[in-house]
């Protein structure tokens, strides 16, 4: 489990994550929602170092994750940021195999061959291992970053808004990969969401923040109800129920 | 250019152009004449044709891998040590060298240019990161801005202690002055190249971004840093025995790319290949053209490598942005 302890964070006089305590439940999907400029990536940033925290700390199973070594830690969390600006000519292949980094340095073995087979094979990319990253579409390359952290074999996958630029279908298809990993593979998954609808179908939990502070944190379907909402995001939101499904139906309130 | 080269075409090319640079200059060299060891014949080929090689060979490769390693921890491909102040501030340490330590050692006047080349570069990735619009084009413009106001210290000095032509004919790129004795520094490029190699897989992750390489668990700051000396290294030593040799850096890992990628460990091998194979064609060309004359292999390369870098430039930017 991650733990986050009295977490703030500023940038020069402002404030983006003020003293945001909360429990990472493990085996499942924590969506963080909320406004822009909420502090939803910084969080996410410190909890997988990428930040410093000014005050406050993260706790892997008790122990504070700035006292970890950083291979060490590279072997039990995975932080995806927006990838998609990336060009770099490497193929799909060489991108997942670089997934086994904290593991072989670059000299892959027999086994961690084998993980990137998998990593592959799990996202449909065993066809495509070997075109160029920038041979892809947007959702085939975000598919490619995913494998690559499956193929890094951590517990915590945290990605920063995966559903970037990417269209419907993919982007279904990336939040159903996501449920598998959860569900058959067992690894934690938290994600940075800027569409609530697919925080509100795909995840266990959500995190709901407001200025940098921490507004709501529960299991979704407490979250997903009209005077929650109106607490994050200063609007009426009606929400209905289609297909078992709670959908928010925003899109003309007037608040 | 849908050229798809394989190292051994490569290796083959640096063979043959080998081959050719050695028995070409004002005197004629037969290879039978190499059987009479005390002919005039072998002493020329010894302690001028043989040196010549080996040192264009050592400065191409050097300045492939020295642009290849800054293009990938810059994130563009259009930063080489030309185009990043790396070789104006290892020129303006030699300067202040001269003229203020004109007792120092030659150690000391390496280690002097090599600190500047260094703090350049290093100064030049400060500054890139500071900025935020890292527009494919804009980036190498800073540096050659970068560059030319490096440039203008050194241009004054020389001017000031009225030793500009100097200073003009000394970085001018030539392989003319090169003779037993006087290039060996640029041995020194061979080990900077293995570690380089030894650290591909590092420098490709690196290449990627920060956050990306935090993420594998990299220590991103010693790559960086590791990669500048490797840079700075390479950079001093060109310019120290053969002068500034523009584009080659720039134009030769772009090459490599556009067919083998941007995996460091693949593409080392190609660039050392690819840069001693052009350079070693440029000068063969520079002793051609005005035979029994040369001219200096800067110019050649100049006049080549630009015609190349247009080419890649029209191309278009979305290749080069990464």
């Amino acid at each position: 489990m991650i733990e986050l302890k009295g977490l703030s964070k500023s940038f020069g006089k402002k404030t983006v994550v003020e003293d945001v305590t909360l429990k990472i439940h493990a085996g499942a999907i924590t969506s963080f929602i909320g406004p822009n400029g909420a502090g939803k990536s910084t969080l996410l940033s410190m909890v997988s170092r990428l930040l410093d925290a000014d005050t406050g700390e993260v706790l892997l199973d008790q122990s504070d994750v700035k006292k970890m070594k950083s291979d060490a830690f590279s072997k039990r969390v995975a932080i995806l940021k927006q990838a998609n600006h990336l060009n770099v000519r490497l193929t799909v292949r060489e991108l997942v195999s670089f997934g086994r980094y904290p593991y072989s340095k670059g000299r892959l073995n027999e086994e961690d061959h084998k993980f990137v087979d998998k990593a592959l094979a799990y996202l449909n990319l065993t066809d495509m291992q070997d075109k160029f990253l920038d041979e892809l579409s947007g959702g085939q390359k975000q598919r490619a970053f995913i494998s690559m952290v499956i193929a890094q074999d951590t517990e915590y996958i945290l990605l920063d808004e995966p559903l970037n630029n990417l269209d419907m279908k993919h982007s279904v298809q990336i939040m159903k990969i996501l449920r598998k990993l959860v569900d058959e593979l067992g690894k934690t998954v938290v994600i940075v969401l800027h569409d609530i609808n697919f925080a509100s179908v795909y995840s266990d939990r959500i995190v709901a923040l407001k200025d940098g502070r921490l507004v709501k944190d529960g299991p979704t379907n407490e979250i997903i109800n009209s005077e929650s909402l109106r607490e994050v995001y200063d609007m009426h939101i009606p929400v209905q129920v289609q297909d078992g499904c709670r959908i928010c139906v925003y899109f003309n309130s007037n608040n | 250019m849908g050229l798809k080269m394989k190292l051994w075409m490569l290796i083959v090319a640096v063979i043959i152009l080998s081959v050719t640079s050695l028995f070409i200059g004002a005197i004629n060299i037969k290879p039978s004449d190499l059987l009479n060891w005390d002919s005039l014949e072998t002493q020329i080929f010894l302690i001028s044709r043989l040196p010549r090689l080996f040192a264009i060979i050592l400065a191409g490769a050097g300045m492939g891998i020295a642009g290849l390693i800054m293009q990938s921890l810059s994130r563009n491909k259009f930063v080489s040590p030309t185009t990043a102040g790396t070789l104006d501030a290892a020129k303006l340490g030699i300067i202040i060298s001269m003229l203020f330590f004109s007792g120092m050692s030659y150690i000391g006047q390496i280690m002097f240019s090599f600190a500047f080349a260094l703090i350049g570069s290093f100064i030049f990735m400060q500054l890139l990161e500071r900025i935020k619009f890292k527009d494919a084009i804009f980036v190498p413009l800073i540096g050659i801005m970068y560059g030319n106001i490096i440039g203008a210290f050194s241009t004054f000095l020389a001017y000031e202690a009225n030793i500009l032509q100097n200073v003009d004919t000394f970085f001018q790129g030539s392989f003319t002055l090169v003779v037993s004795g006087r290039y060996e520094l640029l041995y020194v490029a061979v080990p900077a190249i293995i570690i380089a190699y030894i650290y591909a897989n590092k420098f490709t992750v690196a290449g990627m971004g920060e956050d990306f390489a935090k993420n594998l668990g990299l220590s991103y700051r010693t790559v960086l840093n590791i990669g500048l000396i490797i840079v700075a290294v390479i950079s001093t030593t060109v310019v120290l025995t053969v002068g500034i040799i523009p584009f080659l850096g720039l134009i030769v890992p772009n090459l490599v790319s556009l067919y083998l990628g941007d995996n460091l460990r693949k593409t080392i091998p190609h660039t050392i290949f690819m840069g001693a194979a052009f350079l070693l064609f440029c000068d063969i060309i520079s002793r051609l053209i005005v035979h029994p004359y040369e001219i200096p292999v800067n110019t050649t390369v100049a006049v080549i490598g630009s015609a190349i870098f247009l080419i890649m430039l029209f191309r278009g930017k979305a290749y080069a942005q990464k």
